[in-house]
C-alpha cells in the first residue's frame, strides 16, 4: 500500500492559522473575526500582520456572525473563528438567516471539534456540528485530516464563492498529506486502494484508518481508505465507485451518529446503490473529560477498532 | 424636499400598507404605520442613495438594514415609491412566487434589499459589519438600521451595541421605533423594563430623541445624529416616539394591529382617513 509518513505531529488548528495568514496575503478582502479566542484559533500571525483586518468581537458569537455577514455583503471575505460548539449550535439561527439564507460569503472556522478537545468535557465537545451545518441549504461542510490539508482547505475556502463550514481540531496529530496538494472542495480523496472493504472517513479518523489498513494488509486484507474531507457537497461518484468495488462499507467519524458523514454516505448509497453500511461514530452520546487518546479509545474511534470492525465485516 | 411633500408621500405609503396587508390577508400593519414617517424622511430626504446604481455591497452610498423584518409592508412600499422596483408589484405581497416575501429576502433579486431579516435582534450586528467595512474602505457614507422597542429585548442587540462602540463606528446610526407595543401587549407589560435611552447610553452610544410623526423633527434628528457620529466616532441611536398604527384612528396606539390584516370593510374605512397623493398601485 501507499506509505504515509508522519512528518511530525501538529494540530490542525495551526494549519488553519497558517492557511489564514497565506489567504490574507493573497487576498486583501480576507478579514478574520473571533469571539475572544484569537490564540486558540491560531489567528495571532494574521492579527500581527494585518491588524486592521483582524476584528476582535469579544465573547459575543451571535453578533460576530451578523457582523461577518455585513462585512461579506460589503465585499470582504470574513473568517469567523471559535470553538465548534460556539460557532454552530450557539448561533444556529444567526447562521441560518445571515449566512445561509442571506447567502453571504462567510467562512466558519470551527476549532476544537469532537471529543479530541479532551479535558474540558462535554460542554465544549460538540459531536453534532456536522449534522447542523449539513442541514443548511448551500452550506459547504469541510473536515480536513491533518495540518497540511487544513492549510490547503483554508486557502480553498477563501477562494470558494459561498458559505463554508471548516471543521478542525485541538490536539496535535500526525501530519502526513502532501503540503503542496491543493484542496478541492467537493472532492473525496482515495488515500489507499483496496478490494476487500472501504473505510470512508474524515478528520482525525483518516490517519487511524490508514494505520488500520496497514495492519490489515499484513493479514492479506485490502482496505480502500477514502478521505471524505468534504461532507457537503458530497463526491458521490467516488463514494459510489468505491462502494461498488468492495461491496463492504465502514464509515468512521468523530461525530454523533445522527446527521454525520455516516448518514450522509448511507443516504446516497440507499438511493443509488443499496449497500450495507457499518457505522463507527460517537453514537447518540455526549463526550466527557479525558485525554484525546483515552476518549477516542473509549468511544471506539481508533485504528484498533477499525481493524476489528473490518474483520467482522468480511 | 419640503415637509409637505414628505407628508404626502407618507400618506400614500400608509395607503399602500393598508391595501397590501388587507389584500394579503396577513402581515404587520401596526409597526409599518408607526415607522412610515421615519422611513419616508430617510429615503426621500436623508440618505444618499441611488436606486439606479444600488447594489447589495452599497459602495459609495448610504445603506439601510431593516432589523425588524416584519415591517416588510412599509419597507416594500417605500422602496417601490423611491424607484427601486415597480409599484405595481406591491399587490403581490405574500403571494406564491412574489419577490415580496412575507419577510425580506435577498434570494429573489428584489432591488433595495441588502439583507434578509425576520428573526429578530440581528440587524444591528449586520449594520455594524457594513459600517466597519465602510470604515476599512475609506467610504464616508453611513449605515442606518431600524429596530423595534420590543425587538430590543433580544440579547444580540446589545452584543451589537457593544461591538459598534468598541470599533468606533461613528458612521452607524440606529433608529428605534419606540411605539411601546409588541405582539403580546404594551412593552413594559411583556418584558422591556428600564429606560431604553439610558440603556443605549450605557453601551456608549450617543442618543437623540424625537417625535416620530413630526416630519421636520425627524429630519432634524437625523441631521443631529450624523453630526454626533462624526464628532464623537461613536454610533448614535435615534429613539423616535411613535404610535403603532399611526394614521388611522381605529388602528392607532394598540398592539392589536401588530400582526393583523384589516378586513375589506376595515380597509375601506382606513383608506377614507388617508389621502391618496401619488396614485394607488
Amino acid at each position: 500500500m501507499k506509505k504515509y509518513i508522519d512528518t511530525g505531529k501538529k494540530d490542525t488548528r495551526s494549519g488553519f492559522g497558517e492557511g489564514l495568514l497565506r489567504a490574507g496575503r493573497a487576498d486583501e478582502r480576507v478579514v478574520a473575526l473571533t469571539a475572544d479566542l484569537k490564540g486558540s484559533l491560531k489567528m495571532d500571525a494574521f492579527a500581527a500582520e494585518f491588524p486592521e483586518r483582524f476584528i476582535q468581537c469579544g465573547i459575543a458569537e451571535a453578533n460576530m456572525v451578523g457582523a461577518a455577514a455585513g462585512l461579506a455583503i460589503a465585499g470582504k471575505v470574513p473568517f469567523i473563528g471559535s470553538f465548534a460548539e460556539f460557532v454552530t449550535g450557539r448561533v444556529y439561527d444567526q447562521l441560518r438567516q445571515e449566512v445561509a439564507y442571506g447567502n453571504t460569503n462567510v467562512k466558519i472556522a470551527s476549532s476544537h471539534a469532537g471529543i479530541t478537545l479532551g479535558e474540558d468535557g462535554a460542554t465544549h465537545q460538540t459531536m453534532e456540528d456536522i449534522a447542523l451545518m449539513r442541514a443548511l441549504p448551500g452550506m459547504a461542510v469541510v473536515n480536513p485530516c491533518d495540518y497540511n490539508q487544513t492549510v490547503q482547505a483554508t486557502l480553498a475556502a477563501a477562494k470558494y464563492e459561498g458559505p463554508v463550514y471548516l471543521r478542525f481540531g485541538r490536539p496535535s496529530v500526525p501530519n502526513f498529506t502532501d503540503p503542496e496538494e491543493p484542496f478541492q472542495i467537493g472532492k473525496a480523496y482515495v488515500m489507499n486502494e483496496g478490494k476487500d472493504a472501504t473505510v470512508f472517513c474524515c478528520g482525525h479518523l483518516v490517519w487511524e484508518a490508514l494505520k488500520a489498513a496497514e495492519a490489515l494488509e499484513a493479514e492479506g486484507v485490502g482496505v480502500e481508505v477514502v478521505n471524505v474531507a468534504t461532507i457537503k457537497p458530497l463526491d458521490e461518484e467516488t463514494v459510489l465507485s468505491s462502494a461498488r468495488k468492495t461491496g463492504k462499507v465502514l464509515v468512521a467519524e468523530e461525530h454523533n451518529r445522527a446527521g454525520g458523514l455516516g448518514e450522509t454516505i448511507a443516504s446516497v448509497l440507499a438511493e443509488k446503490q443499496p449497500t450495507k453500511v457499518v457505522f463507527m461514530n460517537g453514537g447518540d452520546r455526549f463526550g466527557q473529560t479525558g485525554t484525546p487518546a483515552e476518549l477516542m479509545a473509549l468511544y471506539g474511534l481508533d485504528a484498533a477498532h477499525i481493524v476489528e470492525t473490518v474483520k467482522s465485516m468480511l | 424636499m419640503a415637509t409637505e411633500k414628505l407628508e404626502k408621500i407618507a400618506s400614500q405609503v400608509r395607503r399602500d400598507i393598508v391595501r397590501m396587508v388587507s389584500a394579503a390577508g396577513s402581515g404587520h400593519p401596526g409597526g409599518s404605520m408607526s415607522t412610515t414617517d421615519i422611513l419616508t424622511a430617510l429615503y426621500f430626504e436623508v440618505m444618499d442613495h441611488n436606486p439606479a446604481t444600488w447594489t447589495r455591497a452599497g459602495k459609495g452610498q448610504d445603506q439601510f438594514i431593516l432589523s425588524a423584518g416584519h415591517l416588510a409592508p412599509v419597507y416594500y412600499s417605500i422602496l417601490s415609491r423611491a424607484g427601486y422596483f415597480p409599484v405595481s408589484e406591491l399587490g403581490t405581497l405574500r403571494k406564491l412566487g412574489s419577490r415580496l416575501q412575507g419577510h425580506p429576502s435577498v434570494r429573489r433579486n428584489l432591488p433595495g434589499v441588502t439583507q434578509a431579516s425576520g428573526s429578530l435582534g440581528q440587524g444591528v450586528s449586520v449594520a455594524a459589519g457594513l459600517a466597519l467595512a465602510k470604515k476599512l474602505d475609506g467610504d464616508k457614507h453611513c449605515v442606518y438600521v431600524l429596530c423595534g422597542d420590543g425587538e430590543s429585548e433580544e440579547g444580540q442587540i446589545w452584543e451589537g451595541a457593544e461591538f459598534a462602540t468598541h470599533h468606533s463606528l461613528g458612521n452607524l446610526i440606529g433608529i428605534t421605533d419606540w411605539n411601546g407595543q409588541q405582539i403580546d401587549g404594551p412593552v413594559e407589560s411583556v418584558s422591556g423594563g428600564g429606560d431604553l435611552q439610558l440603556k443605549w447610553q450605557a453601551f456608549g452610544w450617543n442618543t437623540v430623541t424625537a417625535d416620530g410623526h413630526d416630519m421636520e423633527a425627524i429630519v432634524t434628528a437625523f441631521g443631529k445624529a450624523k453630526e454626533l457620529g462624526k464628532k464623537t466616532h461613536r454610533p448614535t441611536m435615534i429613539l423616535f416616539k411613535t404610535d403603532m398604527g399611526h394614521g388611522v384612528d381605529f388602528m392607532a396606539g394598540t398592539h392589536k394591529w401588530h400582526g393583523k390584516a384589516p378586513s375589506a370593510q376595515q380597509c375601506e374605512a382606513a383608506l377614507a382617513q388617508l389621502e391618496e397623493t401619488l396614485g394607488d398601485y
